[in-house]
Parts: structure tokens; sequence; C-alpha cells
């Protein structure tokens, strides 16, 4: 079964009485354990339709048009109310800057903790119970010590592994991480895809991961929509799409990753310079 | 808790720099204090004699030194005018002070923290929009004359008080505290109006945060997202704007108590800058100067107390 | 939101000027003289002979107001110019230098910036003495902090900008870095100051001419006008309604300008 399709999805931004479609006509389902990537540029819509699904768009967004299937159930028509209780219990989601997306005035087990207090009546101390579970299951190291810090103390890599913990603790069918990775350290990007990657494989999490990054989508990534302007371009086996393009613009995104043996002759030839 | 200690020995040597900068103003400035206590018709052997027996010869150091030590002897001088020591003139005009600007606080803190919040979680609506308009013109209003406007409208007319029927705290406390009340409103209203625009444009910010969709994709509602998550982080700002309030209403105290006859330290100081009673100007700027800077210290100290990041910067 | 903040420039600009007009008016006409005493007509109530009525000495009101309108204007426009020249030069002056003087510079103004304004224009009075122009020197020097911070961050931020760093390479001359090339740069701030600077000038003159501390008797001025209308707020309140809403609209229309002005304000 189908975690999640989205079908001829619209998203337009109002300016007043004018209407700017920023995501148009975009359809793509996920599988059950499945971890598919959106990639494009900046402005290609592919934050707008990860909000969307959440329904976290900005007040002057909305979604205009198609549906969003989760589990089966249309949320796209669910009201405030019912999406409050999809959001953190069965769609967790993590963002790009680790650094603000935690809140600055409380301490990290607070945080960790606080879907469980929204969706459950678990008590103070089966919560903690829970809370260090999940903070061993995103490697995090002292968890006991970490638990009771602010964020400001951590570093951008273990912001990232706590949103996770956040984010995961409800156990949700689906993960959502918009460019999780792109504001971190290249190593402990590698890091952190290589924790999704294993969260994916134990729990059978499916993950829809959001990125710019054709190099780092394809690491993690099963499946891959390619999206420009607001509209898919393309759509298939991660593999496929990363050895055989078959758009123009899917060709030049993969032209832009550094590989290794292009920048050694890069390299070579600025030194011959 | 060292961070404390720098914070307390700044406070002190702030306090001696201020209290000197004072000393010197009014006793090198101001002329002859010898003169002026004796007048204009005073022979000169008369000054030259009051001025041996002033200590006004001495150095400006020594001076200085010997003032300070009988202040913190709790001897703060005596008053040219009156000829009688400025703590007795002072001490049942201090709690008045004390009083009014106690209450007035508390009408900017109880009004402004629901209604900044309310506008903030209302925002464009008509009677935010409302709200805010009323709040411009009102901060355009000398406190004094929406003194004269209260006084006008519930003291001659619905006749709720009768103005200028002070009531002292020793004869009848509910009748003293009762009179308070239209001159602390009359101080509150202006900055409850800062206070609310304040606060609310603290809240509006704070909402556009990335913490803020963190916690709606946790679940919470925009009351939980409001009350957990963004009121703190507001709070950072609207606290340095409270102590400002707070120091501005007793500067503003100064003119109300004159509006509303009411014999406290800012009419003692008003009648003492005319009449150039300077022992007794000294005391009152040194003890509002002093509240100011523990005031602003406090402050300091709070801050560490809501925002975690400050504790472990310093 | 924009549209917002435009209407309550055009707004409080429009007071403003129409004020300021009274005022030009008032230096050539005022319907009676505001000195003029007149037995026969105290405390006459608004009428179309005095349209704001008369005070205890029958002295025409509406004439007075103009004339106290003049001494405010007067009064904050000096205030404020003094501030904010010594303020701008001094914030401009630390910010781009630096070093021990900006520091002994920041320390004072933070002294200074602690103590709300109404308590340091009575220290420095009651050290200089009461008046008029005393009052003018106390609220100065009192103004001048809060610009020359503002001016002073403004200029710090720009010290390190590459338009400065290539103007500095090609030789130009510090001082004309300092009012060519980055002054215009920080005009809007300098500009939303000044509208605050009126707006405080206007409330403090009131203030201190209403304990009878700033403008002296013979001279007309609204916060006096206001002080001794007190005693007959009961029999005659047209004597204290008329200056105060003066005070207000003077003041109301800066504070509308400098909302207006102010860099992405969300009201």
């Amino acid at each position: 079964m189908n975690v999640l399709e989205v079908d001829q999805l619209e998203v337009t931004f109002f300016h007043g009485k004018e209407g700017n479609k920023v995501v148009k006509d975009v359809s793509f389902a996920m599988k059950e354990g499945e971890i598919v990537g959106i990639v494009g540029e900046s402005g290609s819509g592919k934050t707008q339709t990860s909000l969307a699904i959440m329904q976290l768009l900005n007040e002057t967004a909305a979604i205009t048009g198609g549906t969003i299937r989760f589990c089966g159930n249309e949320i796209s028509s669910y009201t405030e109310k019912k999406m409050q209780e999809i959001r953190g219990k069965e769609i967790g989601m993590i963002f790009q800057e680790p650094m603000t997306a935690l809140n600055p005035v409380h301490r990290i087990g607070q945080q960790i903790e606080e879907s469980l207090k929204l969706h459950t009546n678990l008590s103070k101390l089966e919560r903690k119970k829970r809370a260090m579970e999940v903070m061993k299951l995103v490697e995090l190291p002292n968890p006991e010590i970490i638990y009771h810090q602010y964020p400001h103390q951590l570093s951008g890599g273990m912001r990232q592994r706590i949103m996770i913990a956040s984010a995961l603790i409800m156990e949700p069918k689906l993960l959502i991480a918009d460019e999780p990775t792109t504001a971190l350290d290249v190593t402990i990007q590698a890091q952190i895809l290589a924790l999704l990657k294993k969260i994916n494989q134990e729990k059978k999490l499916s993950i829809l991961f959001i990125s710019h990054d054709l190099g780092v989508i394809h690491k993690l990534c099963h499946r891959v929509v390619v999206m420009k302007s607001g509209k898919k371009m393309e759509e298939g086996d991660v593999e496929e799409v990363f050895h055989f393009p078959k758009e123009d613009y899917t060709k030049e995104l993969l032209q832009a990753i550094p590989t290794r043996r292009m920048s050694f002759r890069k390299r070579r030839k600025e030194g011959m310079q | 808790m060292k961070y404390g200690l720098k914070k307390l020995v700044a406070l002190i040597i702030t306090v001696f720099v201020v209290s000197f900068l004072s000393f010197l103003a009014f006793s090198v400035i101001s002329g002859d204090a010898a003169q002026s206590k004796l007048g204009t018709e005073a022979t000169k052997e008369q000054v030259e004699a009051l001025r041996e027996e002033m200590g006004l010869d001495e150095p400006v150091f020594t001076r200085y030194g010997t003032w300070i030590c009988n202040i913190l002897k709790g001897d703060f001088g005596i008053s040219y005018r009156y000829n009688i020591p400025v703590k007795d003139m002072i001490k049942d005009r201090i709690p008045i002070m004390i009083a009014l600007v106690g209450m007035s606080f508390l009408f900017v803190v109880t009004i402004s923290i629901p209604v900044g919040i309310f506008c903030a979680s209302y925002k464009s609506s008509w009677l935010d929009q409302g709200i805010c308009i009323v709040n411009q013109i009102m901060m355009a209003v000398p406190s004094f004359f929406i003194g004269m406007i209260l006084t006008f409208i519930f003291g001659l007319i619905l006749r709720w008080f009768t103005p200028g029927a002070y009531v002292a705290i020793s004869r009848d406390p509910i009748g003293f505290f009762l009179y308070l009340i239209p001159p602390s409103i009359a101080m509150a209203i202006p900055k409850t109006a800062m206070a609310i625009k304040i606060l609310r444009s603290a809240i509006l910010s704070q909402m556009d945060m990335d913490y803020v969709r963190t916690a709606y994709s946790r679940g919470n509602t925009k009351y939980q997202v409001l009350y957990h998550h963004v009121l703190r982080n507001a709070l950072m700002p609207t606290i340095t704007f409270g102590a400002m309030v707070l120091i501005d209403l007793v500067a503003n105290s100064v003119i109300m108590e004159q509006v509303f006859s009411i014999p406290g330290l800012g009419n003692l100081l008003i009648t003492s800058i005319s009449s150039r009673d300077y022992p007794v100007v000294q005391f009152i700027i040194i003890f509002i100067a002093t509240f100011v800077i523990i005031t602003n210290f406090l402050v300091d100290f709070l801050y560490g107390k809501i925002d975690p990041r400050v504790r472990v910067k310093k | 939101m924009r549209q917002k903040q435009k209407n309550q420039l055009v707004i409080g600009m429009g007071i403003a000027l129409f004020l300021f007009l009274l005022f030009l008016l008032s230096i050539f006409y005022t319907p009676f003289d505001p000195d003029m005493m007149n037995a026969k007509e105290k405390l006459v109530a608004p009428s179309f002979q005095h349209i704001f009525g008369t005070d205890q000495f029958g002295r025409d009101i509406c004439s007075r107001v103009l004339k106290g309108l003049g001494t405010t204007f007067i009064i904050a426009l000096s205030t404020v110019s003094i501030g904010a020249i010594v303020g701008v030069v001094l914030g401009a002056v630390t910010g781009y230098f630096g070093g021990w003087m900006d520091e002994i510079c920041m320390r004072i103004n933070d002294v200074i910036i602690a103590f709300p304004n109404i308590l340091l224009v009575l220290i420095f009075i009651s050290v200089l003495g009461v008046g008029q122009n005393n009052m003018i020197l106390a609220l100065s020097i009192v103004f001048i902090p809060s610009f020359s911070r503002m001016t002073r961050s403004e200029f710090l931020t720009h010290r390190d900008m590459d338009y400065v760093k290539s103007a500095r390479l090609m030789g130009v001359s510090h001082f004309r870095i300092l009012f060519v090339h980055i002054l215009p740069n920080t005009v809007p701030t300098i500009l939303s100051m000044l509208a605050i600077g009126f707006n405080n000038a206007i409330l403090a003159e009131a203030g201190m001419s209403y304990l009878g501390l700033g403008v002296q008797p013979p001279t007309p001025s609204l916060g006096r006008m206001l002080a001794e209308s007190q005693i007959y707020l009961a029999t005659a309140p047209w004597i204290a309604i008329f200056p105060g809403m003066a005070i207000v609209l003077l003041a109301l229309s800066f504070s509308m300008i400098s909302e207006g002005l102010s860099k992405g304000g969300r009201s």
C-alpha cells in the first residue's frame, strides 16, 4: 500500500488579489519503507510541496488544487484540528536549519518529548524513558547529560540528531526531511545520511527527502522526483535517473555534481597554469 | 555566580561614579553653597565663617569623601531652607512615591500583557487595528494632561474622588490608595500603549521563527505554540522595556504629584529645585539614580534566568 | 502593511504641516493680542468672538495657543537640531574610528540613556537654574546620546562595507568618507530618529513648562497654560482642553511620521 499519494498538487502564493503558482500539477507516490527524494534548485517548489503535505504553508499560500492521500486518507481536505492529530504522530518532519528549528529557551529533553506530551497520556517518567530510547536510536552520546542541556550548547550535527529524535519519538509512518543536511559540514552530512538509512532499514520508516543535491539523493534514496519551477520534470528509480537521465534539466543537475575525478582534473589544470 | 559578582561590582562602581558626578555638579557648578544658604544680604565675613564651618574650603575629593561617608552612615545633610535633616524630610515621602509608581506599574503590566497577546494572536482583525490606532494616539498624550482629563471627568463630573483632597496613609490607608488610583492610571496609560505595541511586535516577529514551524510540525495548536513556545522568547525584549517603563514612571511621578497635589518625593524635588535647596535635591537625585541603576542590574539578572544563552556566554 | 505605513506618514506630515502653517500665521496675525488682559471678559466660554474662550485674565486662548505652538516649535527645533548635529558627528566619528574614545563615549551614553529624559533635564535645570534657555540646553544634551548611539552603529556596519574599503584604497580622505560616502546612506535612520526626537522634545518641553521650570511667564507656553488652567478646571475646562489638544496633535503628528519612516515596521 502506498504511504503517500500526491495527485496533481497545486500550491499558490497570494499577493493581494494576484496568485502565483509555485507548485503546478505535481503527482507522485511513496510505498511503505521507501525513501523518495525530491530534487530541484531553490524556487523549484520542492519545499512548498513538503509543507503542503503537512498543511504548514505560509499564511499567504494555499493548496489550490489536487489531493494528498496519506495511508489512503485524503489529508489535504482535513481541518486544522484533524491535521494536528497527524502532525508529529503519523508524520514527522525535520528542517534545514537545526540551529533555529529548535526553541532556544527549552531544554533538549522537553523538545524531544513534546510530541509524546501532545499525543499521549504517558507520565513524565515514561516520557523520559522513551526519549532516552529514541536518543540512543539517533546515536546521541551521553543522552542523560544532553537531556538537560539547551540547543545552543550543542553542535549542528547533534542538533539535527535531536530534530530527528523528536520527529521519530511517536514512531510515525512517514518522515519528511526538508534539506536536513544542507547546513551541515560534509562529514556530519554523511553521518546523518547513514543514520537516516539505518533508521529506514530498522524501522521500515518511509522518508520523503528533499534536497537540491543530487549526490546526496543518490546516496540515500530509492526513487527520485526531479522538480523545476514548480513542475515535475522526471521521476524514477534513483540509479536509473542518475545514470540514464531522460530530461535535459536532469543532465544539467548531474553535471553540477562535482565528482572526484573531475575535481582532480580541474586541480591539475589549475596547477599547470 | 561569577557573572553575578562581576555585575555587582560594576553596579557599585556605577553608583559611586554617579554620586561623585552629581556631587561635583552641585558643589562646583551651582555656585557657593554658603552664599546661597545665607542669601544675598549676608556680609562677606558671615559667608567666610560659614564656609569654614561647612568645610567648603577643603578640596573637592575630601569633601566628597566626607559627604559619601555621612550618607553611608545615614546622615544625608541638612536642608538649607528648613534647617532640618534631609532624612526627616524624605522619610515620609519615599513610601508615597513607591506606592504611586508601584500601582501604576501594576496597571501597565496587568493590562498590556493580555492585550498585547490578544492583538498579536488576532493580528489585523478590526479590534487589533482599532487598538493600534488608540495606542498611537495615547502615546502622544502627555501623562499630566491625561491626569487633568481624569480629574475633570471622574473628579469633577462623576465625583468619584475629590481632586486635591490627598489623604495620608497614616490617617486612612484605604483612602490613601483610592486617592492614588487616578494618578497611577494617568501615568499608566501612555506606557501601557507603548508596552502593548512592543509586546505585539515581539510576538509577531517570534512567530516567523523556524522553531515555530517545528512546534506546529509536532502537532501543537496555535495556542500551544503561542503560550508554550513563543511567549517566553518574546518576553526578552519586553523585560528590558518593562524596566524602562518602571524608571520612566519614577520620573513621571514627579510631574503627576504636581497634578494631583500629592506630597511625595517628586513634589519635594520640584520645590527644592525652585528654592535651590541643594542638599535635598542632591539626595533625591542620588536616591532615584541608585534606583535606576539597581533596576537595570536586576534586568540583567532576569535575562540570565529567562534566556539560557546569556547564562553560559558570560 | 507598506500602504498603512505610507498613510501614517502622509497623515502625520499633513497635521505637522498644518500646525506649522498656523505657527507661521501666528507670527504676523493672531485674533487678539495674546498678552492683552481684559477684566470684563474673564473665563468666557468659547464663542464666535473667542473661538477657544478666554482665561482667568480675559486673554484670548486661541491667540495664546497659536503663540504657544510657536514657542514649542522653536524649542523642539533648536533642541533636536543641536542634539542631532552633535550626536550624529559624535556617533559618526566614534563609530568609524573606534578606539578608546569610542569606548568612553559608549559608556557615558549607556549611563545617560539609562536615565529618563525628564529626570536628566531636571538635574541639569537644578544645576543651571530655571529658564527657557537652560531648558533648551538641557534637552539638547539629553538628546545627544540617542542620536550618537544610532549613528555609531550605522557607521560601524558601513565602515567594513566594500564601497568604503575601495574608497579608502583610492585615497579618499577620512572626512570625505565619513560625510560624503557614508552619511547619505544613514539618512533614513537619522530621519526617523529626528521624528522621534521631535515627539520627545515636545512632550518634555510641555512637562517642564507645566512644572514651571521651563518657559517663563510672559512667553505663552502650552505646558504652562495647562498648569495655570488647573484651578479653573471645574468652571472653565476650555482653558485646559485647547492647549492640551494642541500638544497632543503636535506630538501625534511627529510620532506618526516616525512610524511611517521606520524601516520594516510591522504595525
